[in-house]
């Protein structure tokens, strides 16, 4: 799929018709789900939104139809729910912010005990419902191995509740509760976690990342995860316009300049192990995606910080040498 | 069958009984022996089917107990204390989504300080979350209230705490009658849920409700929570007809005829009372108890009537409102018919014993005028170590 003679009108498109039929999105069928119909609250260019759509049509597809939705509070449920009405077209169940694991675990154990256990599970949460409130009930169904794909909408921070700060939140970036005041430089170096490397140290069945830039290679995790049993993780950047300050049109561009500049790593594993990476083919200095966000436009304003720039690219060179993201094969 | 059994393996046979099809819980004294009953029954295939989760937390137990739920299982989960308030997020949750969930509260005092013994400060402090609460008197009634509490969780759609003492009845050891399958069968139907995650007929649980709708919303489940007074009534009528004992329902009086003074509380301590009141009568004392059995939803009228023509009512507050007074004994007050009046009192927190002899000598204190209505009295309070607390407070005191 990712052959050179393609790269050169872009496997990235969803819609390409130049694929084998079986390899075309599942968004390019008519008889596609639309698990998320239009008409939602979302804001324009909302990654959040689109990544949502994709995973779970694809999960749809994966699973004949056959799958229920778990969802953590946060813009994803208050977009697509303002009673009374509803953008889900397939079963949907919201709770609380910080329990959407446990609930699910809850309702694929309800579906094995009756003998309904053709129905898959698919939870989401946002960063938030993830990595801060959520990951006592997350840490849980992984440990379990319970039979539910956990997806987590990664925006780097708490956009719902007016943009602040998440345990996802990058270094230096300027967010409602980390405002780059006085001295401070934005989001304090040293804090933070990859909650894909906490997943993998459960030894959990498939961890995966993925960018709402390339969703053919989300919808294949998705299919990939859900032809699999247990506990499996997805973490998938999606950019924020709203929170990162960044044009609505370019939300596509700034997750894969993302990963182009090698902050934010593509790869899967299986059990604890890296299986796959998704290497870099045109690799871009960390600058060309700080400068078009208005959360790191602290960096470059005035004087500017080119000591934080530099150390937002010694992250990206580590994310780089880490998990091999650069090979002979780069132009 | 009668059995000399512990408690809470009655209790835990009893749920199996019921046939859950997912358990989740968290372990917290004095609950563990029910939730390690639940667990060898399931892994011994004895409880089948039957998924037992292992969660992380009590906020996860009951978090897995909604998400079973409403994929159209039968769900039960046990706690205490702490283990109660870390599950307070989604015990509204579980409610205002209308899932019939079960869970027993083994009452234990809250911390701090840390206390692991019984009292009502748990189960007392979630009384307005939405849940039936129905109290114990014993472990029959335990074992009971059980069974009734599935049947009227799945009548009403809305999730039931049965509450029984901790320690006193959890890990008291006695002659029980834990009920036959074929009994429990005919008793508690199938569940068959209002609504499911039906892949075949996707609903939206749980969304957004605004200003335009949330008070209607909220003003149809206290309507619905008030109503629910009949079916604890009723499901008690026909637990009776069925199993052939009285048990559970709403109030639970015992010689109230003619009395001039009740003693009103909920759970274990109603046994104490009834035998004070036995040796009350025998001195020729007009004394009576007033058990109440449903909490929550309170059962105003019933209470107001029991009450009527009574002059006296004493109120065993098991838990208090720190700041405020009494809780139960609040509630009394605000129901009792003007003519009685209503002495408000402490016993028994963190697992002191309520005695008969101190339940006689509160019975006789009121009646010989040595109990001031309209006050909260802490009985068998050591002054000794409240006065030099106070004392040493006030060495401490900065000018």
């Amino acid at each position: 799929m990712t052959t050179t003679p393609l790269y050169q009108i872009g496997t990235f498109a969803a819609g390409n018709r130049l694929l084998d039929p079986d390899q075309r999105s599942v968004q390019s069928d008519q008889d596609r789900t639309n698990a998320i119909t239009s008409g939602h609250r979302a804001c324009r260019g909302c990654g959040e939104a689109l990544a949502a759509r994709v995973v779970l049509d694809a999960a749809s597809r994966a699973t004949k139809g056959r799958l229920v939705t778990v969802n953590a509070t946060g813009c994803l449920e208050v977009f697509s729910t303002p009673y009374p009405e509803s953008a889900w077209q397939l079963p949907w169940l919201h709770s609380l912010f910080g329990n959407a694991a446990a609930v699910a675990s809850g309702t694929a154990a309800a579906l094995r005990a009756t003998g309904r256990d053709d129905i898959r599970v698919v939870a989401q949460a946002g960063d938030g419902g993830t990595v801060d409130i959520g990951m006592g009930c997350l840490s849980g169904m992984f440990e379990r191995n319970d039979d539910v794909l956990f997806v987590c909408y990664d925006n780097q921070g708490y956009m719902n509740t007016g943009v602040q700060r998440s345990g996802a939140t990058p270094p230096a970036a300027s967010t409602a509760t980390t405002r780059p005041v006085g001295t401070s430089a934005g989001n304090a170096f040293g804090t933070g976690k990859s909650l894909p490397l906490i997943a993998m140290a459960h030894e959990i069945p498939y961890v995966a990342t993925a960018t709402v830039a390339d969703l053919h290679d989300l919808e294949a995790k998705v299919v990939k995860a859900m032809s699999m049993h247990g506990a499996r993780y997805l973490h998938v950047l999606v950019p924020c316009p709203l929170g990162w300050g960044s044009p609505s049109a370019e939300t596509i561009q700034i997750a894969r300049l993302a990963t182009r500049c090698g902050l934010f790593p593509v790869f899967e594993a299986e059990h604890g192990a890296v299986t796959g990476v998704t290497r870099i083919r045109q690799p871009v200095p960390v600058t060309d995606y700080l400068e078009r966000q208005s959360r790191f436009a602290h960096l470059f304003a005035g004087a500017g910080r080119p000591d934080v720039v530099t150390a937002l690219q010694d992250r990206a060179d580590r994310n780089i040498a880490r998990y091999g993201l650069l090979t002979e094969e780069t132009p | 069958m009668l059995r000399q059994i512990e408690g809470s393996r009655a209790v835990a046979d009893t749920v199996a009984l019921c046939r859950p099809a997912v358990v989740a819980a968290y372990p917290i004294s004095p609950q563990t022996h029910i939730v390690e009953g639940l667990s060898d029954l399931v892994t011994a295939g004895d409880l089948a089917p039957c998924e037992y989760l292992l969660v992380e937390s009590e906020f996860g137990a009951l978090s897995a107990c909604i998400g079973a739920s409403a994929a159209g299982a039968r769900t039960y989960t046990a706690t205490s204390s702490q283990g109660l308030l870390f599950m307070a997020e989604a015990l509204p949750n579980a409610s205002g989504l209308g899932l019939p969930i079960v869970m027993t509260v083994a009452n234990r005092a809250l911390g701090a300080p840390i206390n692991i013994w019984n009292d009502h400060s748990d189960a007392l402090s979630q009384r307005d979350a939405g849940w039936l609460q129905l109290f114990a008197s014993s472990n029959q009634e335990a074992v009971d209230l059980h069974v009734q509490a599935f049947a009227l969780a799945e009548r009403l759609s809305l999730p039931v705490m049965v509450c029984m003492d901790g320690f006193v009845l959890t890990h008291a050891m006695e002659e029980i009658d834990v009920p036959d399958q074929e009994t429990v069968d005919a008793f508690l139907p199938a569940f068959a849920p209002r609504q499911w995650l039906d892949p075949d007929d996707p609903v939206t649980i749980g969304a957004m409700v605004g200003p335009g709708q949330f008070t209607e919303v909220k003003y149809l489940a206290a309507r619905h929570q008030l109503a629910a007074l009949d079916d604890v009534a009723e499901v008690a009528a026909e637990f009776e007809s069925t199993f052939g004992r009285a048990s559970g329902g709403l109030l639970q009086p015992y010689r109230t005829e003619d009395a001039e003074v009740v003693l009103v509380a909920m759970g274990s301590v109603l046994g104490t009372a009834a035998d004070v009141v036995d040796g009350l009568r025998d001195d020729g004392i007009a004394a009576g108890v007033l058990g109440i059995t449903c909490y929550r939803p309170w059962p105003h009228d019933e209470l107001h009537d029991a009450l009527r023509g009574i002059p006296r009512a004493v109120v065993v507050n098991r838990a208090i409102a720190v700041g405020a007074g009494s809780i139960l004994g609040r509630d009394v007050r605000l129901t009792a018919p003007p003519t009685t009046e209503v002495h408000d009192v402490v016993m028994g927190l963190g697992g002191r014993p309520v005695t008969r002899a101190g339940l006689r000598q509160l019975v006789l204190d009121v009646l010989h005028g040595r109990l001031e209505p309209g006050a909260l009295h802490f009985v068998d309070l050591d002054e000794t170590i409240a006065a030099s607390e106070l004392a040493r407070d006030e060495e401490v005191a900065v000018p």
